[in-house]
């Protein structure tokens, strides 16, 4: 087994492991922090491909290096900006919680204008 | 269609710089606005949407009169170590909707995000000022990026954008719908990452145009397009991944929610359709574009009935949204030519284009009236709306003229998508979604009407308005509406695939006989399904007519209200994340087994 196949397994784990909680853990927090896993493996991934495109003495491909550079930032923008959401939840409800979502309570008073 | 000619491709064509400016004064005005601060904000934007909407029409113009899609390379590199933006018909027309609808917004709300002299400077419309030009640049980014991953930067872009404008206001329930609509959309983009690393990995480049070229059908592409398509449609909010939308568009300050449910979920849809037509139009296949059309279809059922049992305003429009999203996905199988086996660039494509442009103007109307009417009563119950028709006749008009945009009365944009439709249906022998087309047209009629015959009730006593309405308000969104309306009318074989027995004579009193049916079998299930109150009873013979359908009506009531319960089910993050899995793998079966 190659390190390529190795780190790509890793990655497959990381992505299935951010899904996973992604979907099934109810707390907002939660959810931010399975988005970074989820995002990790993508990265990981994103190195795996790099390696195997790797040709002529390169260690690796630069263009995935530099998507991930990319890519790392949208994430952690992504998750300043979730983060910063959730506490003005927690400071205007006292609870983060993403349930109770029926539409009818979603705006009994928007302000319309 | 536009990538044809091979050597367009590799160089900056004359009017190339216009693409470039395009993103760059909207990028500026953020920055200006950011660092002047104040009152300054809202100048700068107003400094800013002329220009932006300038450079529009000029990439229309050049375009028109080049007649091949304009490019950009930046820096001068070729694309597979360069970046390339790329200009064809689609992007511009879309280009062009998006500086119509942002400048008519722009005007709206003028009123609501204000800070007048003396006052403190507010957070509001600061952010919403600034977002809004955002907005803007990260959608021509999308409709001009000419790479997957300067698509995927542009789609975070347009995101991150929108969702501080639902929460604008700062309640708790909006925050809420804000969260989850960024946690949906991040799990839709994370699919959307993996796939263009899928891609990468097999072809070594993400340029669409050599990406084209490259692609064939092997088991990690056609992964990477079903991932890519399902992290999309969570974006687009495609039934049944539309958790996050009513909440987020219903309950967002009316001048977000027009660009909300205008704009932002084009930018998903238009790579969706860079994907499918242009980067790989062999690949998914018949099966795969009958099943994104099913959930369109579902889309139109669904959004349509929850719309109808609405007692909101902006929540029937936020469900109409949904239902005019599932509207847009008919192109797809409807382009597909069995022949060679892939998606044509012709009149679906171009059906489904002209179907959001119209959708987005109708839509920023709609909304902007809603909000309106909201301002002026106080509220939006639809069952309170009597003599707002009245105090308000703009706003209703515009509303209403919205309305009639969508349901495809002639000479609106609609009308001329649905003939686009209709005529590839037959030309595909799919009668099928003729079915599905028509009853778009039928559903969409009955939620309209039922919110103008409410709004056009006569009330007990005059409605007072809360607060006096300016009229410039009011002329903005009638001004989209009429916009929406007139699209027929325009010369879009400059710009758009349309084949040659176009539809034409809009006016014709056969066309306007061909509209009115789908009219009247909406008012018919707008009896049924519509919410009534009391006042039914007011109107002429409003009782016999109570035992008449009363039940028929029972029984439809009672499947309403089944959906209604379903969509509350698919709308639970657990069902919706597992939706999404499961499309996932769907897509990727159906476009293996095709193989």
């Amino acid at each position: 087994m190659s390190a390529a196949t190795v780190f790509g397994l890793c990655a497959a784990v990381a992505v299935g492991l951010g899904l996973y909680g992604l979907i099934v853990n109810p707390q907002p927090l939660r959810k931010i922090l399975a988005f970074n896993l989820l995002g990790s493996g993508v990265f990981l991934f994103f190195g795996v491909v790099a390696r195997r495109g790797a040709a002529a003495g390169f260690g690796g491909d630069p263009v995935p290096q530099a998507l991930v550079i990319t890519g790392i930032v949208v994430a952690f923008s992504a998750t300043a900006l979730a983060v910063a959401l959730l506490l003005r939840l927690f400071q205007a409800t006292n609870s983060a919680t993403l349930r109770a979502d029926a539409p009818a309570s979603a705006g009994n008073d928007p302000t319309g204008a | 269609m536009p990538h044809s000619a091979p050597g367009l491709d590799a160089v900056t064509t004359m009017g190339g710089f216009l693409l470039v400016l395009s993103l760059v004064v909207p990028v500026a005005g953020v920055l200006v606005a950011f660092v002047a601060g104040g009152r300054h904000v809202e100048r700068v934007a107003f400094a800013t949407m002329p220009l932006g909407f300038a450079i529009a029409v000029a990439i229309l113009i050049a375009l028109w009169r080049t007649g091949g899609p304009l490019a950009y390379l930046l820096g001068g590199w070729t694309p597979p170590l360069g970046v390339a933006l790329r200009a064809d018909g689609l992007s511009a027309v879309m280009m062009m909707t998006t500086a119509v609808v942002i400048c008519a917004v722009g005007v709206f709300a003028h009123v609501d995000f204000r800070t007048p002299p003396g006052s403190v400077e507010a957070r509001a419309p600061f952010a919403f000022w600034i977002l809004l030009l955002g907005i803007w640049g990260a959608l021509n980014t999308v409709f001009l990026g000419g790479d997957l991953f300067t698509l995927y930067v542009a789609l975070e872009l347009v995101t991150f954008a929108a969702v501080p404008l639902v929460c604008l206001d700062g309640r708790a329930e909006t925050l809420q719908a804000a969260l989850r609509y960024l946690l949906f959309a991040l799990l839709g983009s994370a699919l959307y990452l993996v796939g263009t690393a899928l891609l990468y990995g097999a072809y070594g480049t993400l340029d669409i145009v050599l990406l084209s070229h490259r692609v064939h059908a092997e088991p990690a592409t056609l992964v990477a397009a079903a991932l890519m398509t399902v992290g999309l449609l969570a974006k687009t909010a495609l039934f049944p991944l539309h958790l996050w939308l009513p909440p987020a568009h219903a309950g967002a300050p009316a001048a977000a929610s027009a660009v909300l449910s205008a704009l932002v979920v084009k930018g998903s849809f238009f790579i969706v359709v860079r994907l499918w037509f242009d980067v790989m139009p062999g690949l998914p296949g018949f099966a795969a574009a009958q099943l994104l059309a099913a959930f369109g279809a579902a889309a139109i059922v669904f959004g349509s009935v929850i719309a109808l049992r609405q007692e909101r305003l902006k929540l029937v429009i936020a469900y109409s949204t949904l239902a005019q999203i599932g509207y847009l996905f008919l192109m797809f199988p409807l382009a597909f030519d069995p022949g060679s086996a892939s998606l044509q660039s012709g009149g679906a494509l171009t059906g489904g284009m002209l179907q959001a442009i119209s959708h987005a103007t109708a839509k920023a109307a709609m909304f902007m009236a809603a909000g309106l009417i909201y301002a002026g009563l106080g509220q939006d119950r639809i069952a309170g709306l009597a003599g707002v028709g009245r105090a308000l006749p703009m706003s209703v008009l515009a509303f209403a003229l919205g309305g009639v945009a969508l349901i495809g009365v002639p000479p609106s944009g609609a009308y001329l998508a649905k003939e686009l439709l209709l005529q590839a249906a037959v030309e595909a022998k799919q009668w099928w979604w003729t079915v599905v087309i028509q009853a778009g047209g039928i559903f969409t009629s009955s939620y309209v009407l039922v919110v103008l015959a409410h709004a056009l009730l006569p009330a007990g006593e005059p409605v007072r308005l809360r607060v006096a309405v300016p009229l410039y308000q009011e002329a903005a969104a009638l001004a989209l509406a009429l916009c929406s309306l007139l699209l027929g009318l325009v010369p879009w074989e400059a710009f758009l695939p349309v084949p040659r027995s176009i539809p034409s004579y809009p006016l014709a009193l056969e066309a306007l006989a061909n509209a009115l049916w789908p009219i009247l079998a909406g008012g018919l299930l707008a009896i049924v399904l519509g919410r009534w109150g009391p006042q039914l009873m007011h109107i002429p013979f409003g009782k016999v007519l109570v035992a008449i359908v009363g039940p028929a009506r029972r029984t439809v009531l009672a499947l309403g209200g089944m959906l209604e319960q379903v969509d509350g089910m698919l709308r639970q993050w657990p069902a919706a994340g597992l939706s999404l899995l499961v499309l996932a793998i769907l897509f990727g079966a159906v476009m293996l087994a095709a193989r």
